[in-house]
């Protein structure tokens, strides 16, 4: 696998939108073809090279291309941008969009990322060391259809409206969660290992959420069913059983309805 | 205004009769004329497809319910923005793009005039916003008239003549083209929780049925002698069976005769006609009548149809029919936006996905492209996508493509999941019919010019018409290798003339053009009963005022074309 390192060296002045910041558009390029690459900001576009140092080649494919992100990017989105394959690691924190509609690869963020992470994932592999931002694996804007596949690790906190319109895949929260997890969801499983708030499953129609820590309010949609072993990443426990949201419309499978899943842990 | 001549074409002209003779056009003072002065600019056709320019006689591109459309569907924007470039604005969006995208893409095709196909009377203003921000192409809209509660109170005893003196009058206040009518009566049933699924059902309080509405607004329609007929989306769209409620709506013109001096010869126009050619009594056994209706169609001269072909797109369907937009989105889930506009109709909206894997869209691919290919006159058949109900009007060339090339439709069927169901239930496998391109100059010009009443301005490359022109890269002296040579033909013109203006040349935009609105300035007799039951339900139900009501020409149409029309003598 070859290496590219991008430096920031002349921060923008507005937000950067770097969408060709990944190892599918980097493949098969040299460090200043690299450069050549356009980004835009505002309304002007621009090249990587006016804002990034780009040192080392890519590989032949997105598969053998790792980038690596270096200085500050809190004002740079669209990082990891619909890759399919190859590795992206972050060196501090971004802004928004990182990994958004990725298919594979692996992405990995040192810092924090902002709002829309991994927006309409199909596959691979998003880490985020720090803190994530607001709809973290949710649907684009007004879209129906919300990460799909993959997995994705926050090892901090994440915002609101995480999975929104999630349809498949799993989330790990290690620390806590704000308000409305997987509204509207049709499929996937998210595990937050702290404190919920409320609003989580709100018309969820299928998937799954487990809860370790407390949850501050239950959706008045969901039904205590019963209390359940589970082995959830390798950790044992007694979780109460929900299923909902019983106010959505849910398919029927060999004349059984589905519910989504809500575990809590006691 | 400069001189042209576009030299050596092809040209394709139903209504001189010219069948892809060489031979020049040209152009003076924003018309065809015979000959040209010696100074005029040549444009060398030589090896290409000349025809006039294209008319859209029917698509949803203007007003509240398609900027509806563009605010809730966010992601139907993404990833499909273009920036500023040359003469064009920025746009975006692909199943209802921006006014400005709209008006490019129309003017890409070769298409010179398109009809906003359903204008709620009460948001006309919005409409005439959107379409003077649509550039180049000629527009009108139609206001939806068969929910109106004046229409239904006096056609419930048949008053034809106060029916006619409504109709001349809110066509003045809209400044509106045709009388459009949506699932008669459903639309208003809608509103107390049902629907009219027959011709005979009953709209609840009004008393009257669907049948009773279209025969009193066809007689309607013949009274004032309107450029266009009465312009349908029967009842039932898009249920299985309801092919039966389409033939009971066509029956409803038999006797019918066509009185304008517009030469149009149709009394009603079935719109759409793919969503209501279906068999079957559900999803399992869906399938094709599309040889039952078009059989009908063509045995009656006072018909004309368009097709409303699916193409297989992911797209925003949006309709005054209400109840179906709600019956839609209890089928896939989708979001559901709805509207009553007081009085007069509503609209819903719901994206649609219609997925080559689903046996019922490839079902419904087939049968808009039998029709077409089924239809025994093309000057009484037109393409549509019924945009962006089917797809997307930037499909056109796909379509075209299809109905020119069995072979292209045979790609299409062999890559459908469910080929064998598609070959089953529709006849599109025993369908060998090429289309010429004669026959697709009067499919998308002559013929809906003429269905319009506009076959004295545009449609056609007669002297003394309007100069709206299109060349193609396409020699029809060379075999097609290759179909989808034929849709990268007629998605970029290579040269298109609007008014005698040269609005694009090699696919990109080169001018604004001088765009107008056509609407229908109709006289009546004086009738002061009608102008006081106006006058009362704006007192009494409306919750605006009639002086806020119409759409004023300084701003709202600031470049109107008005069809005249005197009926004072009728």
């Amino acid at each position: 696998m070859e290496t590219v390192t991008i430096t920031m060296k002349n921060p923008p002045a507005l937000y950067l939108e770097a969408d060709n910041v990944s190892p599918d558009a980097f493949a098969g390029k040299t460090a200043s073809q690299i450069a050549e690459l356009h980004v835009y900001e505002g309304n002007t576009t621009s090249t990587l090279g006016k804002y990034f140092d780009v040192s080392g080649n890519a590989g032949a494919t997105a598969a053998d291309t790792k980038i690596i992100v270096k200085g500050d990017v809190k004002k740079v989105k669209y990082l990891g941008f619909k890759m399919s394959a190859g590795e992206v690691v972050v060196e501090g924190s971004t802004d928004l969009y990182a990994g958004g509609w990725m298919t594979g690869g692996t992405m990995l963020v040192k810092g924090n990322a902002e709002a829309f992470a991994a927006t309409g994932m199909k596959g691979g592999e998003l880490v985020i060391e720090g803190n994530a931002g607001n709809y973290l694996g949710a649907a684009y804007r007004g879209d129906w259809r919300g990460m799909s596949g993959g997995k994705i690790l926050v090892k901090g906190n994440c915002g609101s409206d995480l999975g929104m319109y999630m349809l498949g895949g799993e989330i790990v929260i290690n620390g806590n969660i704000d308000v409305h997890v997987m509204t509207h969801a049709e499929g996937g499983r998210t595990i937050i290992k702290g404190n919920a708030k409320s609003k989580v499953g709100g018309q969820l129609v299928d998937g799954t959420i487990i809860i370790f820590g407390t949850l501050d309010v239950m959706m008045p949609g969901y039904k205590y069913v019963d209390d359940v072993e589970l082995e959830v990443l390798g950790t044992k426990a007694t979780f109460a059983h929900f299923i909902g949201d019983t106010g959505e419309r849910h398919k029927k499978k060999k004349g059984q309805i589905i519910y989504g899943n809500l575990y809590k842990k006691i | 205004m400069s001189e042209y001549v576009i030299k050596n074409g092809h040209v394709f002209d139903p209504v001189q009769g010219i069948k892809g003779d060489k031979s020049d056009v040209c152009i003076k003072d924003g018309k065809i004329v015979a000959k040209a002065g010696s100074g005029a600019k040549v444009i060398d056709a030589q090896g290409k497809t000349v025809m006039a320019g294209a008319v859209e006689v029917h698509a949803h591109i203007a007003g509240p319910k398609v900027n509806l459309g563009r605010i809730y569907r966010p992601e139907d924007k993404l990833f499909t923005c273009t920036p500023t470039r040359g003469m064009e604005r920025m746009g975006g969006g692909n199943s209802i793009p921006t006014t400005f995208k709209t008006g490019y893409e129309y003017a890409k095709m070769g298409y010179t005039t398109a009809m906003e196909a359903a204008m709620p009377p009460l948001f006309s203003r919005h409409v005439h916003e959107e379409i003077r921000d649509t550039p180049i192409i000629d527009e009108g809209a139609f206001p939806v008239f068969g929910n109106n509660w004046f229409v239904m109170e006096y056609l419930k005893n048949h008053e034809i003549e106060n029916t006619a003196a409504y109709c001349a009058w809110l066509l003045r206040a809209t400044k509106g083209f045709a009388i459009k009518v949506v699932n008669p009566g459903g639309t208003e049933a809608w509103a107390w929780g049902l629907n009219c699924l027959s011709v005979n059902d009953p709209v609840p309080y009004f008393d009257i049925t669907p049948a009773e509405i279209v025969k009193g607004l066809i007689e309607a329609n013949e009274y004032l002698g309107l450029p266009h007929s009465m312009h349908i989306h029967p009842n039932n769209l898009g249920n299985p069976g309801n092919y039966t409620t389409t033939l009971d709506t066509l029956k409803i013109a038999e006797g019918f005769k066509a009185k304008n001096k517009f030469g149009r010869e149709q009394v009603m126009h079935l719109t759409h006609t793919q969503f209501h050619s279906y068999g079957g009594d559900n999803w399992g056994n869906f399938e094709s009548k599309a040889k039952e209706v078009m059989n009908y169609v063509n045995a009656h001269k006072n018909l004309t149809v368009d097709t409303g072909n699916v193409t297989l797109d992911e797209t925003t369907t949006m309709t005054a029919d209400g109840p179906f937009e709600h019956h839609l989105t209890e089928l896939n889930h989708l979001k559901w936006a709805n509207c009553d506009v007081e009085l007069e109709t509503c609209a819903g909206i719901v994206p649609y996905i219609y997925s080559p894997s689903i046996s019922v869209c490839a079902i419904q691919w087939a049968i808009g492209l039998e029709l077409a290919l089924m239809a025994k006159d093309p000057m009484r058949c037109f393409i549509t996508t019924d945009h962006p109900n089917a797809g997307p009007f930037t499909r056109y060339p796909r379509v075209i493509k299809w109905l020119m090339s069995a072979k292209a439709r045979e790609t299409q069927i062999n890559a459908f999941k469910h080929k064998d169901k598609v070959l089953s239930q529709t006849s599109i496998g025993t369908q060998d019919r090429e289309i010429s391109l004669y026959e697709l100059a009067q499919m998308t010009r002559a013929g809906p010019a003429k269905s319009l009443g506009l076959m004295n301005i545009c449609g056609g490359l007669k002297p003394g018409m309007d100069a709206d022109i299109a060349v193609y890269n396409f020699n029809p002296d060379t075999p097609v290798a290759n179909p989808d040579d034929i849709e990268k033909a007629f998605t970029r013109a290579a040269v298109v003339f609007k008014s005698g203006v040269e609005v694009v040349r090699d696919g990109e935009i080169v001018s604004n053009g001088h765009k107008r609105t056509l609407w229908v300035n109709v006289k009546v007799k004086e009738n002061p009963q009608v102008m006081r039951d106006i006058n009362e339900k704006f007192l009494k139900y409306y919750s605006i005022t009639q002086a806020n009501y119409e759409a004023l020409g300084h701003h709202f149409v600031p470049n109107p074309y008005a069809l005249e029309v005197d009926a004072t003598q009728a």
